[in-house]
């Protein structure tokens, strides 16, 4: 195969090569600098959204200590996953590997967080910081050393839920739809274990993670449902609420953690008008009454391109950054003998997240730490999530016995934690 | 399973089918008449999508009725002038060199999906459609449907007459089937072949913008829809055979059927079914069910 190039067309292929230039927009250059502080987010695949803005309230943070701790200037590698265990894992391995950086803060995905908590038990001397991610199993079973998680999971988050379902609506019948991976498993446990408890009934639907198109599964909901709980998110939430909507949907909506969220309502469409009224449990609302809060979500306005209320992985990512900032000022920047100082500051962190909520580690390097019940409500034209109620201090087995919890089996599809009251 | 759930699913993979054929149909016409593999398409399907929401936005927020309606035409127009752009400055002068073109169009695909990210951010859109064609209409044995979803059955018949009318009736689409068979013959009867080749791809790539708009209202509008439509684009010229508009519309039939079925029946494996469709046609019919043997 030969091509030639005439004079005429090689001038025309500058020419249209020099007006891209100009007009393309093209990456800035990072500089260097002595701690290498890598992290993975999805600015790609449904959680895109999510993605960026959980880099850009670690921007703010970085940018708070001047990019310097400890004398030592951060220098941040910023990487992208699509929500799929394997391309954070790809991610994860560049940045210790190639990119050489002392810690990781990510992943934002469930999946994604059980690959990382199995790589890090690999390494030796790094650690890595949770980013957003939510997973039950990431340092509940099996966990691993090097892996530290500062933001409460998605069976935390829905503490509460399912008894204000089953108690103050009286809904004696409820379907679950739910994406099928690791989160939403954690998620439906959570909610399961409370309502059916107090003699709920439920049923569950569960589609994979990317599916556009629910029409046949909307058609399956019974109509015995007294309620709905969505657990979905990013534009898997989107296209579930459209399509409900289009098919003339009216069942009272329960929402799960990343249904609530500043990236489903700044999402203009269809879906709005049905999610006014819903109730959700998670680890932020839009609206908290918290001084703490106030000054973070002031301070996040202010960042280019910030949404009228930051994301939920927005404020997971700002609390696990935060408490890596507080570990570096603690050890002043020393990462040497194989992070041991760094990782035992770690552990031993007792501090405030953004929300105002007291945030501690337990023994198996996992957050202790408040959430709440929030509910949509129109607030000058914007669905706005308003904190209503504040559940203190949850642990990972939502206050059950850890061996008895643990014996309950881990969230799957076919163990949703719907066990009846013996 | 009941019967008007049965029916209801059905009637969901028709419509799935229906958008399915619309972007492969234009996928399928610019292979099988200028065997060129634009694995840019899933490309001109956003960039009409994006472009038609960056139209509709501005009047629908003025609340003109006819919103909408300009924003496909929009988002038509600004795809069929990328896809001539594509065709005029790079595949042009490397026609008949089937990888080359594969490698060039994934490379714009690329940088295209890049720069919609860096105008566009990564925030999910989706376009409302007009009063007329939106909420549910009464449809025997299945009840109340969304009626958008039987708007979209409409246009893909639509899409599909009209191709086939422009093949099998006109002049120009005499000169397309001619250019198949033989384009030095063509060419030597004195009729202008890129000429042709610009008037298929814009047709193509107005197809795939058509798709867009309509896809960007049924569901939402994010990065990375390129990749799927393209996925499915391609498995659907596969399993119907490349360049046949009957055997893309067979093709789009058994996608979304299977896509909306096996969601109904096993979700976790539902997007397996596409493929198992794809490896038994393969198998059996390597040329694709309406494909022709060579």
């Amino acid at each position: 195969m030969t091509i030639r190039v005439s004079r005429r067309r090689a001038l025309q292929g500058a020419g249209a090569l020099a007006v891209a230039a100009a007009t393309l927009k093209a990456p800035a250059i990072a500089q260097n600098a002595p701690i290498r502080i890598g992290s993975v987010a999805t600015l790609e695949g449904p959680f895109a959204t999510g993605g960026q803005d959980a880099y850009r309230a670690m921007e703010m943070l970085f940018q708070a200590e001047n990019m310097t701790i400890g004398g030592r200037r951060i220098e941040w590698i910023r990487e992208s996953s699509n929500a799929q265990a394997d391309v954070a894992l790809a991610r994860a391995r560049k940045l210790i590997e190639q990119d050489n950086v002392d810690f990781i803060i990510g992943p934002l995905s469930g999946a994604e967080g059980i690959a990382l908590k199995d790589y890090s038990a690999t390494l030796n001397g790094k650690t890595i910081i949770n980013g957003g991610s939510g997973a039950a199993d990431t340092t509940l079973r099996n966990p691993s050393r090097n892996f530290f998680r500062f933001n409460t999971d998605g069976t935390q988050w829905m503490a509460g839920l399912g008894t204000y379902v089953r108690r103050t609506l009286n809904v004696s019948e409820v379907t679950i739809v739910a994406g099928d991976y690791a989160f939403p498993y954690a998620q439906v446990f959570g909610f399961s274990l409370e309502f059916c408890r107090l003699g709920g009934k439920a049923n569950y639907l569960w589609a994979p993670l990317g599916t556009t198109d629910f029409a046949s599964q909307i058609a399956q909901i019974p109509r015995s449902s007294g309620a709905l709980v969505v657990v979905h998110g990013g534009t898997d939430g989107l296209a579930f609420m459209t399509q409900y909507a289009q098919a003339g949907g009216n069942l009272p909506l329960i929402g799960g953690s990343i249904m609530a969220d500043a990236t489903m309502m700044s999402a203009r469409g269809p879906h709005r008008r049905l999610m006014v009224g819903m109730v959700s449990g998670g680890p932020v609302a839009d609206v908290i009454d918290d001084p703490q809060w106030n000054d973070f979500v002031a301070r996040y306005k202010r960042m280019p391109g910030a949404f009228p209320s930051p994301s939920i992985h927005a404020v997971n990512f700002a609390t696990n950054t935060m408490a890596a900032i507080l570990a570096l000022k603690q050890v002043n920047g020393d990462l040497s003998g194989g992070q041991a100082a760094f990782q035992r500051a770690l552990q031993g962190l007792k501090f405030k997240a953004p929300t105002g909520a007291e945030v501690s580690l337990d023994h198996n390097r996992h957050a202790i730490s408040d959430v709440f019940l929030n509910r949509i409500e129109e607030r000058n034209g914007q669905p706005t999530t308003v904190a209503f109620q504040r559940a203190t201090q949850i642990n990972q087995t939502l206050g059950v016995p850890e061996a008895q919890f643990l014996a309950l089996g881990a969230p799957s599809r076919n163990n949703p934690g719907c066990v009846a009251a013996s | 399973m009941t019967l008007q759930l049965t029916l209801t699913i059905l009637l969901n993979g028709l419509t799935l089918a229906a958008l399915y054929f619309i972007v492969a149909s234009g996928f399928s016409l610019i292979f099988g008449l200028m065997r060129t593999v634009n694995m840019a398409h899933g490309s001109l399907y956003m960039v009409g999508a994006y472009v038609g929401y960056a139209v509709f936005e501005p009047l629908y927020d003025q609340d003109v009725w006819y919103a909408w309606y300009v924003g496909l035409v929009a988002g038509m127009a600004i795809a069929a002038v990328l896809g001539v752009a594509m065709q005029k400055t790079v595949l042009g002068w490397m026609q008949g060199q089937e990888l080359r073109q594969a490698l060039v169009t994934i490379g714009i695909s690329i940088i295209v999906a890049d720069q919609l990210l860096a105008n566009f951010g990564a925030t999910s859109r989706q376009f409302f459609a007009p009063d007329a064609i939106f909420g549910a209409s009464f449809v025997p044995g299945v009840g109340r449907y969304p009626t958008f979803r039987l708007f979209q059955i409409g246009v893909a018949i639509a899409v599909g007459i009209g191709l086939w009318l422009l093949l099998n009736r006109t002049k120009v689409g005499l000169m397309i089937r001619a250019g198949v068979d033989d384009r030095d013959i063509l060419s030597a009867c004195g009729v202008n072949v890129p000429l042709v080749n610009i008037v298929v791809f814009a047709l193509g790539a107005a197809l795939a913008g058509l798709g867009g708009v309509i896809g960007a209202t049924a569901q939402p509008l994010a990065q990375g829809v390129d990749g799927r439509f393209l996925l499915i684009s391609l498995v659907v010229v596969i399993v119907g055979g490349m360049g046949s508009i009957t055997g893309t519309a067979i093709g789009a039939i058994l996608v979304g059927l299977a896509e909306q079925v096996g969601q109904a029946l096993f979700p976790t494996y539902s997007v397996i079914l596409t493929f198992v469709i794809m490896v038994v046609v393969l198998a059996l019919r390597p040329q694709g069910i309406m494909g022709r043997a060579r």
